[in-house]
């Protein structure tokens, strides 16, 4: 590696991988509890478990931004970081919060952590995704604003590229949105629409300003091609984004109480959504097509290309399926909307993670690529996971098609468990995709482990 | 992507673009703040459903149900399920659920709640579905 301080990644990126394993863990628990409904009832809940693993997910997405971030951007800045004991000393508190949390959800009921971590002096909990006790947000802001501080500074004693510049946007966006979550308003119209700030305005705005910026470093690295090129795409790529994105939020004020002129500007600016996605794909296919090097990391350029169709198709084409306000009236709040989910945040924000990981950890452990025999492992694990993953989004689209059938459109809806129990063969299939994932995971981890010959060196 | 198009033009439409749609994002949600008083029933919110909306957070009923759609998709939408069962009904079910669960069915915990808390969690329940939400649910069912 370029500079010392990027060592401060690696441990970053372990627990990243760690607190992936748990998430997924409780995903195989929530699809069980789909269709063997009293699966570890009393004992951990459907909620909690729901719980865990959507804050796992978020959690080590964050981790992996913050590694990525700190790998980065010595590189970019073409200077060491600005303090790397600041940036261990938040691993650590942000590793402790995260998994005192967890043990929370699990340890107590959730009104009791409530009443134990001072919900009652602000009360912030129990909205999705924002279910975090009061002293975790506060933690997370905590850990935010110092490694902003940690990037900030050491981008401005620095060179300042196109790429950090993205990255940077991206990264005070996510903490400024995130401030949205302490306001929560007794009146549920304001308190769904300013929830979306937070949730919407993250995944489909701010979020895709990280992926694009690592996915440019990326492949600036691993292609070789000109800096100019990448980054004039990279601005093109968070322009589409933000003008589609920002706007697009209206799509959730379709059925909320907020007025009905969002179901034009949710139709018309989310249903662009998926051209940011696109232009990623064909940025990165095409960036690899012309690249001036053979790079000996290929497991990094698969998921460089692999995150660019996966989030194309699960953001930009399972979003628009469900877009369109008509459409939507239909299959709002359905398995629609879980496959949408599920395809997504793994074609985004998981493969980028992976990607940026398996380009920057052989380097960390000394080595510009890992042996063919590891590389093949990971390859092995990514078509395991990216395959899992369609099926488990394939699963619940039919599942959701039928649902919506069933409980929505035909003559005589018939009730939400009715519906559930006739369509339980595509939970079960679901489970079993889980479990083809979690095979996947097994082996992307045991890649790590195998060693083989190790000739290039960084 | 090349010759007249250079990065610097790439780096301004991305700053003029965004400002401007943020702050049309911003000009839109002004004018729903403006209109909302109309379709949200703020007039109607009491202490108690108040009450009803913190016990519906602290118990992370979100965890399995949606709310007007939003929320986890295991367990029945409530927005409108005054609708499906009455008040006293949704009163009934909530106490009702065994606290070892029901064998190899979906189940509710039971959350031991005093009839001051299932009249407030009635309540908030009566004032969501009081919203104008654009007529969604598309039935009854949810």
């Amino acid at each position: 590696m370029q500079f010392k301080s990027q060592a401060v990644a690696k441990p970053y990126f372990i627990a990243a991988i760690g607190l992936f394993v748990g998430q997924i863990l409780f995903g195989l628990i929530l699809g069980l509890q789909y269709v063997l409904g009293d699966f570890l009832f009393p004992a951990i809940p459907f909620n909690v478990a729901r719980m865990v693993h959507t804050n796992l997910l978020i959690v080590w997405l964050l981790f992996g931004f913050m590694g990525g971030a700190y790998y980065m951007i010595p590189e970019e800045s073409e200077t060491e970081l600005f303090s790397p004991k600041l940036a261990l000393a938040m691993f650590w508190i942000f590793l402790v919060a995260g998994a005192l949390t967890i043990v929370g959800y699990l340890a107590v009921p959730y009104a009791t952590l409530a009443e134990l971590t001072g919900n009652n002096i602000l009360e912030t909990m129990g909205r999705e995704f924002l279910e975090q006790p009061l002293p975790t947000k506060l933690g997370i802001v905590v850990v935010a604003l110092a490694f902003l501080f940690n990037i900030t500074m050491t981008v401005l004693k620095g060179k300042k590229t196109a790429i950090s510049l993205v990255l940077l946007i991206g990264l005070w966006g996510l903490a400024v949105f995130f401030l949205f979550s302490f306001y929560n308003p007794v009146n549920v119209v304001l308190d769904k629409f300013f929830w979306w700030w937070t949730v919407h305005l993250w995944v489909e705005g701010v979020w895709e300003l990280i992926l694009g910026s690592f996915l440019a470093f990326v492949l600036i690295k691993t292609t070789g091609v000109d800096r100019e090129v990448i980054e004039k795409w990279l601005y093109v790529i968070v322009t589409l984004t933000l003008i589609t994105g920002i706007i697009g939020t209206g799509h959730h004020y379709f059925w909320i109480g907020t007025p009905e002129y969002w179901q034009w500007w949710g139709s018309i600016f989310s249903a662009l959504e998926p051209i940011p996605f696109f232009a990623m794909t064909v940025f990165a296919f095409n960036m690899v097509n012309r690249r001036r090097r053979e790079h000996p990391n290929k497991a990094a350029v698969l998921w460089a290309l692999g995150t660019g169709v996966m989030a194309f198709l699960g953001a930009g084409v399972w979003g628009f399926l469900h877009t369109l306000a008509p459409v939507n009236y239909y299959t709002h709040g359905s398995q629609i909307t879980a496959a949408h989910g599920h395809m997504a945040f793994y074609g985004a924000y998981a493969m980028v993670n992976l990607m940026m990981i398996s380009y920057a950890m052989p380097i960390l452990r000394g080595r510009a690529a890992n042996s063919n025999k590891s590389q093949v492992l990971e390859m092995w694990s990514f078509w395991l996971m990216t395959v899992a993953i369609v099926f488990i989004t394939l699963f619940l689209t039919a599942a959701g098609i039928l649902q919506v059938w069933l409980q929505r459109v035909s003559e005589s809806p018939l009730p939400f468990m009715v519906v559930q129990d006739k369509i339980s063969l595509f939970y079960w299939m679901r489970e079993w995709a889980g479990v083809a994932f979690l095979i996947g995971l097994i082996v992307y981890i045991t890649s790590f482990f195998v060693g083989g010959d190790e000739k290039e060196t960084a | 992507m090349s010759g007249a198009f250079t990065k610097s033009m790439a780096r301004n439409i991305f700053y003029g673009g965004t400002v401007f749609f943020f702050l049309l994002f911003l000009a839109l949600s002004f004018d729903t703040h403006s209109q909302l008083p109309k379709r949200d029933m703020r007039q109607n919110i009491t202490p108690q459903i108040a009450e009803g909306k913190k016990l519906w957070e602290v118990n992370n009923c979100i965890g399995c149900h949606t709310l007007m759609g939003e929320g986890a998709y295991f367990a029945p939408e409530l927005g409108n399920v005054i609708v499906r069962y009455g008040d006293e009904g949704v009163k009934a079910f909530i106490q009702s659920r065994p606290k070892e669960g029901i064998p190899g069915r979906r189940s509710m915990p039971q959350f031991n709640f005093t009839d001051e808390q299932l009249n407030a969690i009635v309540a908030f329940l009566k004032h969501v579905n009081s919203i104008n939400d654009a007529n969604w649910p598309p039935n009854d069912q949810g």
